[in-house]
């Protein structure tokens, strides 16, 4: 088989995971990585799931390997942090069954909350690191992980941007060739990470970094392009594109794997060229090594950022001293991401903003809520952080202070790592407001199913864990359930809830308005005559209104979904709920 | 051949990506290396949406940069504004004639730019089509991007049996007809 395919960088390595035999790969949603998870589903042969949370997924992907098996998990780079544990004590039981860990970094944050630097966290927990350079590298380069990590006996990171998870580029198809299984052996010394265990581990540990980093030089992943030898580049990943696009004559020392580096190649590499720039998005991970060994001709955040992404531009002005100068055209109002017209979510904050309530947020659409026309969202850390961090301000101000404040989370975030959150609330005797904003999806990352909605990412239909029940287990009486576009009942409900000395739950339920399948038989349709301009309709901030020249209010009925929210704020009647088309 | 750098702008939700898919398959079909970058996930919400299509014999990055585009595709006239500085001096502008107020417009914040067709034609060739008349006329106002999909075709180095051709095996069958004429509507348009 030799077909070439377009395929999305995500794509490619779930193509790559395909071809190298995987048979188990678990993973939690999360831009830009999502995509390999669902692109790696379709494959019949390959057991693929969505797993409550990262260090649940990279868990699950251990035991497979553990078992004899190729596996994978994937997840972004905060996934990550969120997969530490299991992470830093695979490397140190490494592998029967190649395990690859797939993460995705987000330079210039397109929908992150930080901009970490997945190869620090990889060279804190010792683990090999490779990175492609587009999406035929990243089938390549994904397939040969599982190789490196059955030879050296260790779990493999790779790891992607944005700009390559999301970038589509031609890939030659192979086929599927899976390695026998291997058998299963008791061996306590490797897998039983006690002290005395471990300690001898750690020794295995260093020694393999230490052969992976000699013999990384030999490997068909790190490759030195000498052509003008006036100026030379190190780099990695995307930006090995860039230079090629801005330098095509400069001579490159391309890395595939970047963690461990191969040091004579990068000595000889350094003592070839005159100049020589490390060329590399996000933390001076190269660089820095580099200089420690006493290149001190190399050339890099000096003059490159370490914020953002870079491109090929970046390289025509500080290396090529070109001047470009592109002015963006000016009195052009910036358009900034909203929540979509008939969200549940914009119902429920102009609920808490006509209350006067103060939001702890999370991680999801919902974090949209931190901005202006609704602006209730005053906290965002990380999934799960809205309920635990007004756990923290009750016990750290009193319960009376909590009284005009509640957290705020979906129902995938609540499932990922809120529940744990809320039992720390339970168990402590909080008397805080917690709202799930349960919108039946993980809708940010592009609707993913998780253990409450009762679908599996193969699509199988399963019992759905129920979120009020799974409260009512923790001991919480006060827990209700309000469809999220109810104005009156939900701000009859948060009013109770928050002045009630008591832990409460407030389920808001409301399916994503983007949801498949989801059908709208009404629309909401202003009647001019009756209209007082006051624009109430209008605070919300949905898209689908506008006020006419004359200070009336339109509705766009190809936008609207009638999810009747500005029905409910208008006091003199003047929109009407109207079936569709007519 | 050095390669074709095509942006398409537009508002989150308007169909760029599966255009941007489009036009890539149709490079692909046609011998090209092809590169293709797109934004997922907040950035989807609404917000202002650019896509990447380069095709050439060897294509390196999967970006186009500021001052690189041959081909700027708008799906709506703010965002042709917003990303005017990305072409070339002999850069073409195809824009879909349409207004989709940003939340900071709804909201009072900032006013919607008048006269944004004439600052586009002052600066480069610029093809206006009224996209969305012709989707409506065709009872499909969500094909609105093939429309001008069409009216940038001839932009662009591909014969239209390709076009057609591309068109019919990628858009779900059952909507193949419709989006033909939508094409063919969007080709007529631009001479």
């Amino acid at each position: 088989m030799s077909e070439t395919k377009i395929l999305l960088g995500n794509e490619a390595i779930a193509r790559g995971a395909y071809e190298a035999g995987v048979k188990v790969s678990s993973a939690y949603p999360g831009t830009p990585s999502t995509e390999v998870s669902e692109a790696l589903a379709k494959y019949e042969e390959v057991y693929a799931e969505w797993a409550p949370n990262e260090k649940v997924a990279t868990e699950v992907a251990l035991g497979a390997s553990i078992s004899g098996v190729r596996s994978m998990c994937a997840m972004k780079h905060v996934g990550l942090n969120v997969a530490a544990d299991p992470l830093y004590t695979a490397a140190y039981t490494g592998v029967r069954g190649g395990m690859v860990l797939v993460v995705a970094d987000d330079p210039g944050m397109y929908s992150s909350q930080n901009e970490q630097d997945t190869r620090m966290v990889a060279r804190a927990a010792m683990v090999p690191v490779i990175e492609p350079s587009d999406s035929s590298e990243a089938k390549e380069f994904m397939k040969y992980a599982y190789t490196l990590s059955e030879q050296y006996d260790t779990p493999v990171i790779l790891r992607t941007t944005t700009r390559l998870s999301h970038s589509q580029g031609l890939v030659s198809l192979e086929d599927r060739c899976v390695p026998e299984d291997r058998p299963y052996e008791r061996d306590a010394a490797k897998y039983v990470m006690m002290p005395g265990n471990a300690i001898r581990r750690h020794v295995v540990v260093e020694e393999r970094l230490k052969k992976l980093a000699e013999d990384a030089c030999g490997l068909f992943l790190n490759r030195a392009e000498y052509r003008d030898l006036s100026v030379g580049f190190i780099t990695c990943g995307i930006a090995y594109q860039y230079v090629r696009e801005a330098m095509p004559e400069a001579s490159v020392l391309k890395l595939g794997l970047v963690n461990p580096l191969p040091r004579k190649l990068i000595e000889e590499f350094a003592a070839k060229v005159d100049r020589l720039y490390i060329f590399e998005e996000l933390e001076p991970v190269i660089e820095e090594q580099v200089k420690a060994w006493g290149i001190s001709k190399a050339v890099g955040k000096e003059i490159f950022t370490i914020q953002g992404e870079y491109s090929a531009n970046l390289l025509r002005e500080r290396v090529l001293g070109e001047k470009l100068e592109f002015a963006p055209e000016k009195d052009v109002p910036p358009r900034p991401p909203i929540l979509c017209p008939g969200c549940p979510h914009r119902s429920v904050f102009t609920a808490l903003k006509k209350l006067k309530i103060r939001a702890a947020g999370d991680i999801g659409c919902y974090t949209l809520g931190a901005v202006a026309p609704l602006g209730v969202i005053d906290t965002t850390i990380c999934m799960g952080a809205s309920i635990s961090t007004l756990h923290g301000m009750e016990k750290a101000k009193g319960k009376d202070y909590v009284k005009d404040w509640v957290a705020v989370i979906g129902d995938s975030t609540f499932m990922h790592t809120g529940v744990n959150s809320l039992m720390n609330m339970a168990y402590n005797q909080a008397t805080g407001t917690v709202i799930i904003l349960d919108n039946s999806t993980t809708g940010m990352t592009g609707h993913q199913d998780h253990a409450a909605t009762g679908k599996t990412l193969k699509g199988e239909i399963v019992p759905a864990i129920s979120i009020p029940a799974l409260c009512r287990a923790m001991g919480i009486s006060h827990v209700r359930e309000v469809s999220a576009f109810d104005q009156e009942e939900l701000e009859k409900v948060i009013r109770e809830e928050t002045q009630a000395d008591a832990l409460s739950v407030i389920i808001a339920e409301a399916p994503c308005a983007l949801l498949k399948g989801m059908v709208f038989p009404n629309k909401c349709r202003p009647d001019t005559e009756k209209c007082k301009k006051c624009g109430a309709c209008l605070k919300p901030g949905c898209p689908a209104l506008t006020r006419r020249e004359d200070g009336t209010i339109a509705i766009d009925e190809t936008m609207c979904n009638g999810c009747t929210l500005c029905m409910q704020l208008c006091k003199f009647d003047a929109i009407k709920l109207v079936k569709a088309g007519e | 051949m050095e390669s074709r750098n095509i942006m398409i702008v537009g508002v989150g939700g308007q169909g760029t990506l599966l255009t941007s898919r489009i036009l890539g398959k149709l490079a692909t079909e046609a011998g090209y290396d092809v590169k293709l970058s797109e934004v997922h996930g907040m950035a989807q919400r609404g917000g202002s949406v650019v896509t990447f299509v380069r095709y050439g014999e060897k294509v390196a990055e999967p970006i186009v940069e500021e001052g690189q585009a041959d081909v700027l595709i708008a799906f709506e006239r703010l965002e042709a504004l917003r990303y005017l500085h990305f072409l070339k001096k002999d850069g073409v502008i195809v824009v879909n004639d349409w207004r989709i107020d940003p939340i900071t417009v709804v909201t009072g914040a900032a006013s919607y730019p008048e006269g944004i067709l004439e600052r586009l034609r002052e600066s480069h060739p610029t093809i206006a089509v009224k996209a969305m008349d012709e989707a409506k006329k065709l009872g499909t106002p969500k094909a609105f991007n093939v429309v001008v999909l069409g009216a940038a075709a001839r932009h662009m180095s591909f014969s239209k049996e390709q076009w057609i051709h591309v068109i019919e095996t990628t858009v779900p069958p059952k909507t193949v007809e419709i989006n033909l004429r939508a094409f063919e509507a969007g080709y007529s348009l631009s001479v």
